[in-house]
């Protein structure tokens, strides 16, 4: 169920000493193996690992694709530093990450549990509450969502019904976050497909067990359900939140490709984009990219380091 | 528990099933209100494409007094001269061959992860797996100025080569993990017959493989569908333009008024992945359940 798991298990078996035969056998296997590989490798050194040092080179560079890039060392690293926009966007960033991938996993995980309860019905639900997470991250939704936020659009006629003048989402540098933030949690339906299949794998006798000692639900909760599920919550949380770091269409049309009002939709990689390819500071915009993959690495890392102490897997205990 | 049943008297009996009755109405209300925050933004969608903008703003009220199909006739005419249908032969071409790379290069790769043994593959498949967390916007930078230079902006190649080199990763991984359940009988079997890989693969696992190859395809349409970063980096001429760029053209050029016109073109641009949802959702809720993955 996991990427640890997974990745331990790629491991063939323990080789014999090799006759003649088998070492041919092997031989035809390596080219067999790297036959099938080929256009896989092409990809990855066509289109990922040579692009991501290019990238590195590109970072320490001014590039504006019209004039060969030149030199500039730390540059780059040290005009982030100080560039309000980078710092705006940032903020912008992170504010969505910490609230938005908690929020999206609790009403996921809320639901899950709620649908787990009852089997009759349930496929239904969960393609319903699914279907947001197709199509949350397309153009088409980014446009209903800006018309549903405007000034007397139909979230402002609802405030007003309830006697809340907050006016429109999208003009209010304030609001637009919230605004984001039900829009991603409006796709909670693909965590909580993961959550539905981690608590099915629950054994039903552990709930029994403590309902004997006088468990109530918080306590069942708490000591059988989160334990039980860690796998697959360690790896929503993960995926969430790599994600989140990299929201851009819903952020490029609601603004307008701007990133307003007054920088307050100013996400990370629409900066990115503003740099490279509207301003053509190639160069800085690599800059930006490598940071993200480095602190995304870092997350990872310690995601992964974490897990150990709170991950529990059910064949390692055994 | 049933040993409990039994026990219980008839009034006691009767309790319980009133509690049960209770919890079930709880339950459906619940989840019937879930089901309305979920499906009340496509409702409002679809409802608000069919009025006038003067009654999309400013008007609570979901269904349409004066339902009409203007806003779709608008949407259909296109931008700036060019047609809706050039778009969406655009955004079917694209993803359409999109579908058809990936199908081809992710199941050859996953093959190779699964069912042969060769030096090297633990790290191969490690970094596989690590472009699955790599943010991609690492290499469009370097990628678009390659493809630049060579004359491939404002062609589909740029965003074609990828998917038939198995660059996403998340359809390899899905493979993978689809091939790893088969029974290694199959190719043992297959094997002391005679059949080299090639023939294990096309003839024995491709057959096995349609569930996986079906909710890939699926995955792979309606993503590549909804592109929209691709399509804005390396698509310059309106006459190249798939949906999603198209509707942004679209909203700019309306100015902000026309919700009802933009509204239109969002419902069209979706149609054809909210179909294929419909017909296929069994596939695509099965596949993320099966392989921990989302989309």
């Amino acid at each position: 169920m996991t990427l640890t798991e997974r990745m331990t298990r790629t491991g063939g078996p323990a080789t014999a000493p090799p006759s003649a035969a088998t070492k041919r056998r092997r031989a035809a296997e390596t080219r067999a193996g790297y036959a099938f590989l080929a256009p896989w490798l092409l990809g990855f050194f066509a289109l990922t690992a040579g692009p991501m040092l290019a990238s590195l080179f590109l970072a320490f560079t001014n590039y504006n694709l019209f004039a060969p890039p030149s030199w500039v060392g730390l540059g780059n690293f040290q005009t982030l530093l100080h560039d309000p926009r980078f710092a705006q966007s940032v903020k912008v960033t992170v504010a969505y990450v910490l609230v938005g991938t908690p929020v999206k996993l609790i009403a996921a995980l809320a639901v899950a549990m709620l649908l787990n309860n009852r089997r009759r019905g349930q496929g239904l639900y969960r393609s319903a509450f699914y279907a947001p997470s197709l199509i949350g991250a397309s153009v088409s939704i980014a446009i209903v969502w800006k018309a549903m936020f405007i000034d007397r659009g139909i979230v402002d006629q609802i405030g007003q019904f309830f006697g809340i003048g907050w006016g429109g989402w999208v003009g209010n540098p304030t609001m637009t976050m919230p605004m984001f933030i039900l829009l991603t949690a409006w796709q909670f339906g693909a965590p909580m497909v993961i959550f539905l299949a981690g608590l099915k794998q629950v054994p039903a006798e552990l709930y029994e067990a403590a309902s004997v000692d006088g468990a109530g639900p918080v306590r069942k909760f708490l000591m059988i359900t989160l334990p039980m599920i860690s796998p697959v919550l360690f790896f929503n949380l993960l995926l969430e939140t790599i994600h989140a770091f990299q929201i851009f269409a819903s952020a490029f049309i609601i603004s307008g490709g701007t990133g307003g009002p007054a920088g307050s939709t100013l996400f990370y990689t629409l900066y990115l984009y503003l740099r490279g390819f509207q301003d053509f500071r190639m160069g800085y915009a690599a800059a930006m990219a490598w940071l993200l993959v480095v602190v995304v690495g870092i997350i990872t890392l310690i995601f992964f380091r974490s897990s150990r102490s709170w991950v529990y897997y059910r064949g390692e205990a055994e | 528990m049933t040993i409990a049943n039994v026990a219980v008297g008839t009034e006691e009996h009767s309790a319980t099933l009133r509690r049960r009755r209770i919890r079930s109405v709880l339950f459906h209300t619940f989840v019937l209100a879930v089901t309305a925050v979920v499906l009340y933004p496509a409702l409002w969608m679809f409802m608000s494409s069919l009025k006038p903008t003067s009654d999309i703003v400013g008007n609570v009220s979901l269904l349409p007094e004066n339902a009409s199909l203007d806003n779709f006739f608008k949407a259909l005419e296109g931008i700036g001269g060019v047609s809706f249908w050039t778009f969406f032969w655009n955004s079917m071409i694209l993803a359409v061959l999109s579908v058809v790379g990936i199908a081809l290069s992710s199941s050859v790769t996953a093959y190779a992860f699964a069912r042969i043994d060769f030096p090297g593959r633990r790290v191969w498949f490690a970094l596989m797996i690590g472009t699955l967390l790599l943010p991609f916007h690492v290499v469009i930078i370097p990628q678009y100025i390659i493809f630049n230079n060579l004359g491939l902006v404002n062609t589909f190649v740029p965003l074609l080569i990828g998917k038939f080199l198995a660059a996403e990763a998340f359809f390899v991984f899905l493979m993978v993990q689809f091939m790893r359940n088969l029974p290694r009988e199959l190719d043992e079997a297959a094997r002391i017959d005679g059949a080299g890989h090639v023939r294990i693969f096309t003839a024995i696992m491709l057959p096995l493989m349609k569930p996986a190859l079906a909710t890939a395809s699926i995955f792979a349409f309606i993503w590549n569908w909804n592109d929209f970063l691709g399509p804005l980096l390396y698509l310059k001429d309106p006459d190249r333009y798939t949906l999603p760029i198209a509707l942004r053209l679209f909203v700019d050029q309306t100015s902000t008024s026309d919700y009802g016109a933009q509204m239109a073109m969002a419902v069209l641009a979706l149609i054809p992945v909210l179909l294929f949802f419909m017909v296929f959702q069994r596939y695509l809720v099965g596949g993320v359940a099966t392989t921990g993955l989302k989309g």
